[in-house]
């Protein structure tokens, strides 16, 4: 498989601001990758000078064989964007809208059948004024869908949203997976990377600070915790060897004749490998 | 070309379904007409009948409202909600929308102004003008003109919030000291010579000259030339100054 966007080494400040200190990844073309991290880490920035809106200072991005930098307007038909907040036309209907954004691509997918994908089929003919935000927000989809592209971008397609709406975006998102789409989407939602991402990679302060499958990444660090409560407290063990410990738990409080009070064993959530990962530039 | 017809007809939907625009860049100048023809239409100003007199002014009214203050806010607050931004990640050329977006302009502006003529000729009686071919340039040389200021102004200004307080604060003044209104020869000398300056004070001239003194364009090259000049220099800004993208921060 080739890869749609191949990032190496690039760098982008803002002043004396470094946004960016030397980011590397591949996105294989077919593949879901996700990019996660907290405000300011520089998720935003990376996927902006890929779409071409940012110049970079070092490094360098190909975009389905292309630099973004110099990339032209043939370019852009083969891609989709959702940037973070941007509005729409108020007064033209959803499919209006995407009727309009249809035109300007030389190859497009029928309005209706947009429609249907983002779940909008109720509100086809109603003004984007009278839209929620998560319709909105699945409208925005919409219109980067609707020039076919083969790549997206998904810059926090689910901020600010309900956990009902969330659930429909990522069914919409997820249907894309079987369309053939590469997709770079950008996130802080650890569930929502879990859900949707064949792979991640964890921003930092401008760096990568963990890359790969979000199993392979729980599986790293940190270690499997064991919790129970004696004599009214809880006691927590962190472990590289669950199994040994815990028959050593249940060993001793079986010959000491007593029961451990709430057992439970846990593999780390990839938000606790996130935390801990994004913690750590606070200290 | 297909491309610039698609974007004009939503552009021209657009515009239509906007009531701020119709209310206030469309409606008003002729309200304003209607008012102040009902209240001096009848007296003599600058050797002509105050009807015909303020004919001219609302013409002028109608292309800064139109061309100028009405296309700087679109421009602004499409730029500030991200739409502009949007658009350019699509393959749309840059010059085919804003090619569209003037083309908008210039039809609602011409529109308006066959309206502000009847209005005058079924209130007042002001007779159909003569010079048609100049009168319709002058009126397309003014809104290009005018365009061109508001393109180059919408980099100056930051905010959506801000751009009809900034824009409201360049054209009402210019409205009164270009004569629009009042006649120019009763104001004091230095308020005469500010409004020299003013671009709109030479749209008004032209178009006073083509519609009551039988001019053609050709016969005023000093206010087609003033207007070229400001036409020139709103080009230069909206070229050097243009934005697609959201003021940060």
């Amino acid at each position: 498989m080739s890869s749609a966007v191949t990032v190496s080494e690039l760098r982008k400040s803002y002043g004396e601001v470094e946004a960016v200190r030397g980011v590397s990844f591949e996105i294989a073309t077919g593949e879901i990758f996700g990019l996660l991290g907290p405000n300011g880490a520089g998720k935003t920035t990376t996927v902006e000078i890929l779409e071409g809106y940012r110049r970079r200072d070092a490094g360098s991005v190909t975009v389905l064989g292309q630099d973004p930098a110099t990339a032209g307007l043939a370019w852009r038909q083969s891609i989709g964007v959702v940037l973070q907040s941007s509005a729409m036309y108020k007064t033209l209907s959803v499919a209006e809208s995407l009727a309009l954004f249809a035109g300007y691509f030389e190859q497009s997918r029928e309005v209706d059948e947009v429609v249907r994908l983002i779940g909008l089929e109720e509100k086809r003919d109603a003004h984007v004024r009278t839209l929620s935000g998560g319709q909105r927000r699945r409208l925005d989809l919409g219109l980067a869908l609707v020039g076919d592209p083969e790549l997206l971008f998904l810059d926090e397609p689910t901020t600010g949203f309900d956990p009902q709406a969330r659930r429909r975006a990522w069914e919409s998102i997820s249907s894309l997976r079987s369309l053939g789409k590469t997709i770079l989407l950008t996130t802080h939602y650890l569930d929502e990377a879990e859900r949707l991402c064949d792979r991640v990679a964890v921003l930092r302060d401008g760096r990568i600070a963990a890359i790969g499958r979000p199993g392979e990444l729980t599986g790293a660090l940190p270690p499997t915790e064991i919790r129970y409560r004696e004599n009214g407290k809880e006691v927590v063990l962190r472990t590289e060897e669950p199994t040994r410990t815990l028959h050593e738990l249940t060993a001793r409080s079986l010959a000491e004749g007593r029961e451990l009070e709430s057992l439970e064993v846990r593999r780390p959530s990839l938000e606790e490998v996130y935390l801990s990962l994004t913690e750590e530039q606070n200290e | 070309m297909k491309l610039f017809r698609h974007e004009l007809r939503f552009e021209l939907a657009l515009y239509q379904r906007s009531r701020e625009l119709a209310f206030f860049t469309f409606l008003l100048p002729m309200i304003l007409f209607l008012l102040l023809g009902f209240a001096y239409g009848d007296d003599e100003l600058m050797g002509v009948k105050g009807s015909d007199y303020l004919l001219t002014g609302t013409l002028g009214y109608g292309v800064v409202a139109t061309a100028f203050a009405g296309l700087t806010i679109v421009i602004v607050v499409r730029r500030e909600e991200g739409i502009l931004k949007r658009i350019r990640s699509t393959p749309l050329p840059a010059p085919t929308y804003l090619a569209a977006v003037l083309t908008t302009t210039l039809i609602a502006f011409l529109v308006q102004a066959v309206f502000i003529v009847a209005l005058g000729m079924i209130a007042f009686g002001t007779s159909f003008p003569d010079n048609l071919f100049s009168l319709v340039i002058a009126l397309v040389l003014g809104a290009v003109t005018f365009a061109a200021l508001g393109i180059g102004l919408t980099g100056f200004i930051q905010r959506a919030e801000g751009a009809s307080a900034v824009v409201n604060a360049i054209y009402f003044p210019m409205l009164f000291l270009s004569g629009a209104f009042f006649e120019r020869d009763t104001f004091p000398e230095f308020l005469r010579a500010v409004a020299a300056f003013l671009p709109l004070t030479y749209f008004i001239d032209l178009v006073f000259s083509v519609m009551n003194e039988g001019a053609q364009l050709w016969d005023r090259p000093g206010d087609v030339l003033a207007l070229l000049i400001w036409g020139g220099l709103g080009t230069v800004y909206a070229l050097r100054r243009f934005r697609w993208t959201p003021h940060e921060g």
